[in-house]
C-alpha cells in the first residue's frame, strides 16, 4: 500500500493496476482492513453501488466483477444451473473458496433475477456476513422515486452503522460524495482523452487504471488515476487505420483483459464502452453540498445517470441513447459484446439491432464469458467485421 | 358418489367462462370499444382496472394458451429472428412473434393494449416484455414499481407501502385520462369484495389437499384453475367459478375420492409445468400414482392459503399489500424455502420435486442451492429441468428417467423405513 505512486511511469502504474486487476483475491484490500481496528470491508455486487454510503461508514467498498478467467467454478455449479450467468456462480464460488472471508458485508442490487436469488443463497450460506439488497426504483418517471431511494440509502446505512458500531453524520456523506466525485471526474477526463485521441490510451490500458478502484480506497484510486492523466497527456503518436466502435453489452459480467486486446488488435478503436459502467454511473458530480446528501444521491441516479440495460427509465429509449452516444463518440460502427446468459444485455439487442439499422450505423452482436481463454474465433469475426468496413 | 367424475362440473364451467373471457378479449380487438390493458399474473391489481371497466389481457396466459395448443414454436423462433436470444424469456418470445403475426391465437384475437400496465413484481423480464411492447405498439407504458421483499421480518416496510399507494393514485389518474371517468369508489370495493371471496375459496380449496388422498392433484388442476383465477378475479363470474369449484372438490375430500385410484406418494412440487408437454409430464407422476398435495407455481398471483384476503374497507391499501407481500413472486428466494417446508409439514408430503425452468430465472436461478438445503434436512429432492414455454428443451426419455427413478427411491425408502419401525 505504500508504493510510491507519485514516481512511478504510466506504464509502470499500468502495470502495477492490471497485475492487481488479474491476481486472484482482495490482498490490498485486506492489507487496508489490518492497518486499523473497527475497519470493515463491504462487498459490491455490481453494476452500480452507492460506495459513498460504505466509505462514510469507514468501510471499504470494494467491487465485485467475478472470477475472471483464473478460478475454475466447482462449488456453485451445484447452486446454480448451467443457463445462469458466471459472474453469479464466480461471485458464490469465491465466498465457498474462502475469498470473500475478509468481507464483512455483501451488497446486492435489484438489477437481473439471478442476484436477486443470489443474495438470498448467499445470505443463507454465509450466515456471519451481513447480505444487504437494495432496491433501485424501477420508475424514474414517477416523482416519488427520489425520495424513495433516499429513504432506501438511509436504511441501508443504519444497517451498516449497526454493522461497524460508527455513527454517520450527513458531513461524513457529504466528504464521501466529493471524494468520489474527484475520483469520477478523472475517470471521466480519461475517457474523453481515449475518445479524443484513442491512439494515446489503449483500452487495455484504461480499463485496469478503472478496475483498480474496485480493490482500494478512493483517495489511492486517485493518486494512481491522477499520475496516470499525467502520463497519458504527456504521451505522443499518430493514429492509425482503425476503425473507432463503440462497445456496450459488458456493464456486469466482466471480459478478460486479453479479450479487449484482442478487440483492439482485430483493428479497433473502443473510443467508447460500458465496462465497470457503475464507477461512471453518473453524467455530473453529485452535489456534495447539499442538504440532504442522501436525497443527493438519489436525485443523482435518478436524473443524472448513464442509461442501462439493468436500470429502466422509460422516459428514454436507450436504443436512441446508443445512436446518439454514437454519434457523440463519432463512432464507424457498434459492438454489442454481451455476457452469456445475461438478460438483460440480451433483452437490449433486438431493439438496439432496429436503431442502428435504422441509423445505418454497422454493428456485431458476440457474446463472453469470463472465463474464456480462447480468442481467436472472436478476433477473427472482429477482423472481418473491421475489414468490411474499412474496404467497403 | 356416482357423478363425481375426475373432470366433473368445474372442468366445464371453466371451460365456459374462459370462452367468454376470450370473446370479450376478441371483441376488443375487433372494435367494441372496450379499453384493453396488458398486466402481468404476478400480484397485479386487476381490481383497480375492473373499476374502470378496462379489460384485462394477461400476455403470460396468452404465451402458456399458446404453448398447450403446441403453437408456440413458430413464434418463438420469428422473435428470434428479430434479435431475440435463445436464453431470453421464451413467454416473451412467444408472445412477441404472436404479435407480429396479427395476434390471431386458436383462443381468440388479442386486442391491441389501450395501457401497457407493468405491475413489476419479483421479475425483471417484465421491465423488458413490456418496454419492448411499449416500442412496439406505440402505447403507453406504466411501469409500477413494487419493492421486493429484503428485509429480515419478510414483509414490507411503511415507506414500500406508501410509495407503492402513490404510484396507484398515479395509476388511477392514468385510468381516469384513458377511460374519461373518475374511478368509482363503490365499484372499486365491490370488484375487491369479489376478490376477497375468491380468494378466500381459493384458499379453502388449497387446504383440501391437506387430506389424504387429496381430492384433486396440486400442480396439474392447480395451474388449470388459475386462469380463472387471474383472467375472471374481481368479478361474479370469478365468484361463481370458485364457489362451484369448492362445493364439487369438498364433496370429493369427504367422499375420499381422488385423482388417482391409490394415492402412493405425496409430493410438493416447486416451479413452472412445461406446458407444451402437459399431459406428457403429467402421465410420469400419474404412473407412480404421485399427487403433487401442494405447488408454489400456483401462488405466483396470490398466496391466499397463507392468510391474505383483499379488504374491501381499505381496497388500495389491500391491494398494495398484494402486491408487495402476498404473492410468491415478490418475496425472496428464502421464504420460498419457508413455504415449501411448510407445504411439506403442513400438508405431510414426503418429496419434493423440483422443475428447473430456462426461460424463468427468477423462479429458477439457484434451485440447486434449494435442493442443497431440502436434501440436508432429509427431504427426497428431485431436481429436473425443461422450459415452460420453448418445447425444444423438453427431452421425454431422460425426464421420464429421472422421475422414474426418483419414484423407485423414494418407494425403497419408505419400504426401508417402515421396516425397520
Amino acid at each position: 500500500m505504500n508504493t510510491p505512486v507519485l514516481q512511478e511511469s504510466l506504464e509502470e502504474l499500468v502495470e502495477r493496476c492490471t497485475l492487481a486487476v488479474e491476481t486472484p483475491g482482495f490482498a490490498e484490500a485486506e492489507a487496508w482492513k489490518r492497518e486499523a481496528p473497527c475497519r470493515a470491508i463491504a462487498g459490491c455486487f455490481p453494476v452500480y453501488s452507492p460506495v459513498e454510503l460504505f466509505h462514510a461508514a469507514g468501510m471499504l467498498p470494494v467491487g465485485l466483477a467475478g472470477g475472471g478467467n483464473r478460478m475454475e467454478i466447482a462449488h456453485a455449479d451445484s447452486r446454480f444451473q448451467s443457463f445462469v450467468c458466471s459472474i453469479v456462480k464466480s461471485t458464490l464460488e469465491q465466498g465457498m473458496t474462502g475469498a470473500l472471508s475478509s468481507f464483512d458485508a455483501l451488497i446486492f442490487h435489484s438489477i437481473c433475477d439471478p442476484a436477486r436469488n443470489l443474495a438470498s443463497v448467499y445470505a443463507r450460506n454465509f450466515p456471519d456476513q451481513k447480505v444487504e439488497y437494495i432496491h433501485f426504483p424501477q420508475n424514474l418517471g414517477t416523482p416519488e422515486a427520489t425520495g424513495y431511494l433516499a429513504r432506501e440509502y438511509e436504511r441501508v446505512m443504519v444497517s451498516m452503522s449497526e454493522l461497524t458500531g460508527r455513527q454517520v453524520s450527513f458531513d461524513d456523506v457529504r466528504a464521501s460524495i466529493s471524494t468520489y466525485n474527484q475520483v469520477r471526474s478523472v475517470i471521466r477526463d480519461l475517457y474523453a482523452i481515449r475518445s479524443d485521441t484513442p491512439h494515446l490510451l489503449k483500452t487495455r490500458e484504461l480499463y485496469p487504471l478503472v478496475r483498480y478502484g474496485h480493490l482500494v480506497p478512493p483517495e489511492r484510486h486517485l493518486e494512481v488515476l491522477l499520475r496516470a492523466r499525467e502520463g497519458i497527456l504527456a504521451r505522443e503518436g499518430r493514429p492509425k487505420d482503425r476503425i473507432r466502435a463503440l462497445l456496450v453489452g459488458s456493464f456486469c459480467e466482466q471480459p478478460p483483459l486479453d479479450l479487449i486486446a484482442a478487440i483492439e488488435d482485430a483493428g479497433c478503436y473502443l473510443v467508447d464502452d460500458d465496462f465497470l459502467q457503475g464507477r461512471r454511473w453518473f453524467t455530473r458530480d453529485v452535489d456534495a453540498e447539499a442538504d440532504d446528501p442522501y436525497y443527493a444521491l438519489a436525485d443523482a441516479y435518478v436524473d443524472r445517470s448513464v442509461p442501462c440495460a439493468v436500470k429502466h427509465d422509460i422516459r428514454t429509449s436507450k436504443a436512441d441513447a446508443l445512436v446518439e452516444r454514437a454519434r457523440v463518440h463519432r463512432a464507424d460502427a457498434v459492438i454489442v459484446l454481451c455476457a452469456k446468459f445475461c438478460e438483460p444485455a440480451l433483452f437490449e439487442y433486438p431493439l438496439y439491432r432496429k436503431a442502428l439499422q435504422a441509423a445505418a450505423l454497422p454493428h456485431i452482436s458476440l457474446e463472453f464469458e469470463e472465463k474464456m481463454w480462447v480468442f481467436d474465433r472472436i478476433k477473427t469475426e472482429i477482423e472481418t467485421f473491421v475489414e468490411s468496413l474499412l474496404f467497403s | 358418489m356416482a357423478d363425481l367424475q375426475y373432470q366433473g362440473h368445474l372442468h366445464n364451467l371453466q371451460k365456459e367462462l374462459m370462452a367468454e373471457y376470450y370473446a370479450d378479449l376478441t371483441a376488443s380487438a375487433e372494435g367494441s370499444g372496450v379499453p384493453a390493458a396488458y398486466l402481468l399474473i404476478g400480484g397485479n391489481p386487476v381490481e383497480l382496472l375492473r373499476a374502470f371497466d378496462i379489460l384485462p389481457v394477461f400476455p403470460e396466459v396468452n404465451a402458456l394458451q399458446l404453448a398447450v395448443r403446441k403453437q408456440s414454436l413458430p413464434h418463438i423462433q420469428a422473435a428470434e429472428f428479430m434479435g431475440y436470444s435463445s436464453d431470453n424469456c421464451a413467454y416473451v418470445k412467444a408472445d412477441i412473434g404472436m404479435y407480429f403475426a396479427g395476434r390471431k391465437t386458436p383462443f381468440a384475437t388479442i386486442p391491441e393494449p389501450t395501457l401497457l400496465l407493468c405491475n413489476y413484481v419479483g421479475c425483471n423480464v417484465y421491465l423488458d416484455w413490456f418496454g419492448h411492447l411499449s416500442e412496439y405498439t406505440g402505447r403507453p407504458a406504466f411501469q409500477l414499481d413494487i419493492p421486493f421483499i429484503r428485509t429480515q421480518s419478510g414483509t414490507p416496510s411503511r415507506d414500500d407501502i406508501i410509495y407503492v399507494l402513490r404510484q396507484l393514485e398515479r395509476l388511477v389518474e392514468l385510468c381516469e385520462e384513458i377511460t374519461g371517468k373518475r374511478l368509482d369508489q363503490d365499484r372499486l370495493r365491490e370488484s375487491v369484495r369479489l376478490s376477497s371471496e375468491t380468494g378466500a375459496l381459493w384458499s379453502k380449496i388449497k387446504h383440501l389437499t391437506k387430506q389424504a388422498p387429496a381430492p384433486y392433484d396440486a400442480y396439474f388442476d392447480s395451474v388449470t384453475m388459475m386462469a380463472p383465477l387471474y383472467c375472471l378475479r374481481g368479478t361474479p363470474q370469478g365468484l361463481r367459478f370458485f364457489e362451484t369449484a369448492y362445493a364439487e372438490l369438498a364433496e370429493k375430500a369427504a367422499a375420499g375420492v381422488g385423482p388417482l385410484e391409490t394415492e402412493r406418494f405425496r409430493y410438493v412440487i416447486e416451479g413452472p409445468p412445461p406446458w407444451p408437454h402437459l399431459r406428457t409430464f403429467r402421465d410420469m407422476f400419474s404412473r407412480w400414482n404421485a399427487v403433487a398435495v401442494a405447488s408454489t407455481y400456483s401462488t405466483v398471483g396470490g398466496l391466499w392459503e397463507f392468510g391474505f384476503v383483499h379488504d374491501p374497507d381499505h381496497p388500495m391499501e389491500s391491494i398494495a399489500r398484494h402486491l408487495l407481500e402476498w404473492n410468491l413472486t415478490n418475496r425472496n428466494f428464502l421464504q420460498r424455502y419457508a413455504q415449501i417446508e411448510r407445504y411439506l409439514e403442513e400438508w405431510n408430503a414426503s418429496a419434493l420435486v423440483i422443475h428447473s425452468v430456462k426461460s424463468c430465472r427468477l423462479f429458477s436461478a439457484g434451485q440447486g442451492d434449494m435442493r442443497e438445503y431440502f436434501t440436508k434436512r432429509g427431504i427426497p429432492t428431485l431436481l429436473v429441468e425443461s422450459d415452460l414455454e420453448d418445447p425444444r428443451y423438453f427431452s421425454e426419455a431422460q425426464m421420464r428417467n429421472r422421475i422414474d427413478a426418483f419414484f423407485e427411491s423414494v418407494g425403497h425408502r419408505t419400504a426401508v423405513q417402515g421396516a425397520s419401525s
